[in-house]
């Protein structure tokens, strides 16, 4: 059998002397489990010299009494049996400590996530299942150890994914609390989706007036490195320290400090549009939802920031007119090559956000077949004033002014057949009723149609703006929407829709549809998180810490969540989140230096045969040969080392210690589960 | 399905890690959703600690079954400490089989941190499995040793 003991440890021979506290949580724990059973059960136990049981062990006196009877008992190790160490490990670490005992001699039993509360119809099985939890638990807390966890110095720079809304107000918020912030964003501006959308609900505020001052800020801000056109590319390190490597894109187009530093004087892209003109290439426009023309070289519209021109690599034919177009400037390089560039940051912050769910997914609808069905965000655009028609609401089949105009809620949200969502994409019903009442302001005459299933107008002065709408003549039809025909000459499009009020199925022939599509994480999120070691739900939106009581961090130190990346969000709750992740990530930061949990391998040199079959194993690239005593053993360099154990599982020679889940602390546990504490 | 003997309930070793099947096992606790109590966890940071030792002496200690829990592929809050978990699950089975025990009574797994449904349903299907099976040969008081060669 392995060595019992670490081969660095302080720990003196002693007979161990383990106080065991048990949790009622209220009825949580004591409702499905026989507490007093338990207590009695843990006192027969081998290494145990107090039991105790209290009503929430969490509380002031609870945690004051692990305190004293510490003291009292002379413990040389605390196992808590309450709820997961998820929880409430730090909590009673703190207490342990407060003590004088070292936190890493506690151990936890978690008697509630994984037991009360999932048997709670078998007490028997239950308080059998309690007791088992607590010998495992004292087994361990038996050959538990000091540890010191390290202080590492913090970067004093933090980064920020996504340059939409969220990403945005992050950054300005870490930028002036004085932090040195990289902005990261794929696409060639800021602004992500909220740039695209006409006016916000419920103030009917325009949203480029409220933006386009936000982006100047950032393209101003001293403390934002902005880097557009750019994804991340590989992420090293850990909380403190993240060494980030982000692919520039080549744009094809210098900016002027760019072309400073290549000796154009007075040069770079001036954002003059003298190229665009020229360019034979004609693309769709996607900011426009591919409703307006660009060229291969362009802008997505006149507010972007910063305003550089980009060129669209997979339609540009190198002909070379811009080139000539630009003249002195030179701001244009056909040969421009992706770039790599590193930064250290001390903080990263993911707000990468969403995008619309293809709902032409959903056949029935027709979107992409029928010329008049068309989504939301075209919608946006279409009604927009900077958009391709001006703000002129029209049919795309024919230009006419559309006067019946359909909302179909719920597309693709709320939706168990497997093709769409099953969430509730949260802004669709509030955005709709927002481009109901433009219908209305816009067009004399026109009226909208609501298809809808529940109306969610949750936030503050929603439900108000819900009843202005009512009141201004929209019609509400509550029914999902099972069928929608085109008529081939009128492209006129039929809705076919059970009303659920009334009872009975209805068709309502209009002019055209507007699909509230479903929305989901982007694809490039999905990418990013794993180099960040992000976990997702089940519907790939990025998981917090804690569902309440940490909504902006993950289970990665040092990186935190903002915006709809997390979970569908509108603007408001998008910048409340993000100026919470902003203070969450700028706390590291300010303090200064962060601990690390002390779970680092160590070698046991007399074992190690220096075979290197772990040194391959490591994922962070942690260990290494070195030639000592004139043999070859394995040395760690604690830094890097996360803690994972994966070269512990696999050491043919048992050579490697890893801290707080070392071999005989783990077996022991295996033993007294099956053996029944007998060893 | 074989008759069990009286009395005998499975032991269960359930072997997570830290970050998605124990989460996940949190989570299942969180929305109450109930499973047969016939497991015991012991938590790791990541399946990758796994030495396939420890499930050696599960079963040489009499375990019934052994679930091993752990992130999904690409998820892996280390990279890839699952991937390597997974491998090492294949020698685990062959050795089993070797030493006459059926390797069904070895399982593993992969639950995040937000599929506490999935963490109740795969407990719920260990435990069947294991009544299907009946005591291991090694259970120190219900195995029959004559199973073995």
């Amino acid at each position: 059998m392995a060595e019992a003991v670490s081969p660095t440890t302080s720990k003196k021979p002693e007979t161990p002397r383990i106080g065991v506290f048990i949790c009622h949580c209220g009825t949580n724990i004591a409702g499905s489990i026989d507490i007093d059973a338990v207590k009695e059960y843990a006192k027969t136990l081998p290494n145990v010299a107090y039991v105790d049981d209290y009503k929430y062990q969490c509380s002031m006196p609870g945690q004051v009494n692990i305190r004293e009877q510490i003291d009292a008992n002379k413990l040389t190790g605390v196992v808590v049996a309450a709820c997961t160490p998820r929880l409430h490990e730090p909590t009673f670490r703190a207490a342990s400590k407060d003590g004088g005992l070292n936190p890493f001699r506690f151990e936890m039993a978690n008697i509630r996530e994984q037991n009360s509360w999932v048997h709670m119809h078998d007490r028997e099985g239950a308080t059998e299942k309690a007791k088992d939890a607590v010998r495992i638990a004292v087994a361990k807390a038996a050959l538990l150890e000091d540890l010191y966890p390290k202080s590492v110095p913090v970067e004093r720079a933090a980064m920020v994914v996504g340059a939409g809304v969220a990403g945005m107000q992050a950054a300005l918020d870490l930028a002036n609390a004085g932090i040195k912030t990289y902005l990261i964003e794929k696409e060639p501006s800021i602004g992500g989706r909220m740039s695209q959308l006409d006016k916000t609900f419920p103030t009917l505020d325009c949203s480029q007036c409220i933006l386009t001052p936000k982006m100047v800020d950032v393209g101003r801000a001293e403390n934002i490195v902005l880097m557009v056109n750019s994804e991340v590319e590989d992420v090293e390190g850990y909380i403190g320290n993240f060494d980030v490597t982000i692919r520039r894109k080549a744009t094809g187009v210098l900016s002027p400090e760019e072309a400073e530093a290549k000796g154009i004087v007075g040069g770079g892209c001036t954002g003059c549009g003298d190229c665009g003109p020229v360019c034979p290439v004609t693309k769709p426009n996607e900011f426009e939802m591919n409703m307006a023309p660009r060229k291969a070289i362009y802008i997505y519209h006149p507010q972007v920031v910063p305003l550089l021109y980009t060129i669209d690599w997979d339609s540009c034919v190198k002909c070379g007119l811009c080139v000539e177009a630009c003249g002195e400037k030179k701001a244009i390089d056909l040969e421009m090559q992706d770039e790599l560039v590193q930064v250290k940051v001390g903080t990263v912050i993911l707000a990468t956000g969403y995008e619309v769910f293809p709902i032409e997914n959903k056949e029935e609808w027709g979107y992409k077949r029928y010329d008049n069905v068309i989504t939301s965000l075209e919608f946006e655009r279409l009604i927009c004033a900077s958009g391709p028609t001006g703000g002129h609401l029209v049919r795309p089949s024919d230009g006419e002014t559309p006067m019946r105009i359909g909302f179909v809620l719920c597309a693709g949200s709320r939706d168990n057949t497997g093709i769409g969502k099953p969430y509730c994409s949260r802004f669709c019903c509030m955005y709709s009723l927002k481009h109901a009442h433009q219908i209305i302001e816009k067009i004399p005459g026109a009226v909208p149609y609501i298809f809808y299933m529940d109306i969610r107008s949750f936030g503050k002065m929603y439900e108000e703006f819900y009843y202005r709408i009512q009141d201004e003549g929209a019609k509400f039809i509550r029914g999902r929407v099972s069928n929608i025909q085109e008529d081939p000459v009128t492209k006129n499009v039929t809705v076919y829709v059970e009303d659920t009020l009334l009872g009975r199925p209805m068709e309502i022939e209009l002019d055209m549809v507007v699909l509230a599509a479903a929305v989901q994480p982007t694809e490039l999120t999905n990418k990013t998180r794993k180099l960040f070691g992000v976990s997702c739900s089940q519907d790939g939106w990025l998981l917090e810490a804690h569902p309440k009581l940490n909504p902006c961090g993950t289970t990665t130190a040092g990186v935190f969540l903002a915006g709809a990346c997390q979970g569908p969000k509108d603007i408001p709750d998008s910048v409340a989140q993000a100026e919470g992740a902003a203070s969450a990530a700028s706390i590291p930061i300010h303090k200064g230096e962060v601990e690390l949990e002390p779970y680092y391998a160590m070698c046991i040199e007399e074992k190690c045969a220096g075979c290197g079959m772990c040194v391959n194993l490591c994922p962070y690239q942690a260990l290494s040969l070195v030639e000592k005593d004139g043999r070859t053993v394995m040395q760690v360099t604690e830094a890097k080392c996360k803690g994972c154990g994966t070269c512990g599982g696999f050491c043919p020679g048992g050579a490697i210690w890893m801290n707080h889940f070392a071999t005989p602390q783990i077996v022991a546990q295996i033993d007294a589960f099956l053996l029944g504490g007998e060893q | 399905m074989a008759e069990n003997p009286e009395g005998w309930k499975p032991k269960i070793l359930g072997l997570v890690c830290n970050w998605c099947s124990y989460a996940g096992a949190d989570l299942a606790g969180g929305a109450r959703m109930q499973y047969p109590p016939d497991i015991r966890i012991v938590r790791v940071m990541c399946t990758g600690r796994l030495d396939p030792l420890f499930i050696m002496k599960a079963f040489t200690d009499g375990a019934d079954a052994v679930l091993v829990s752990g992130c999904h592929f690409g998820d892996c809050h280390y990279l890839e400490g699952n991937y390597k978990a997974a491998k090492r699950m294949f020698l685990v089975k062959s050795l089993l089989k070797n030493i006459g025990l059926d390797d069904r009574r070895l399982r593993m797994t992969f639950v995040s941190a937000s599929e506490g449904a999935k963490w109740a349903k795969v407990v719920e299907d260990v435990v069947n499995v294991t009544h299907e099976l009946g005591p291991s040969p090694f259970n120190r008081k219900y195995g029959e040793l004559k199973e073995l060669v």
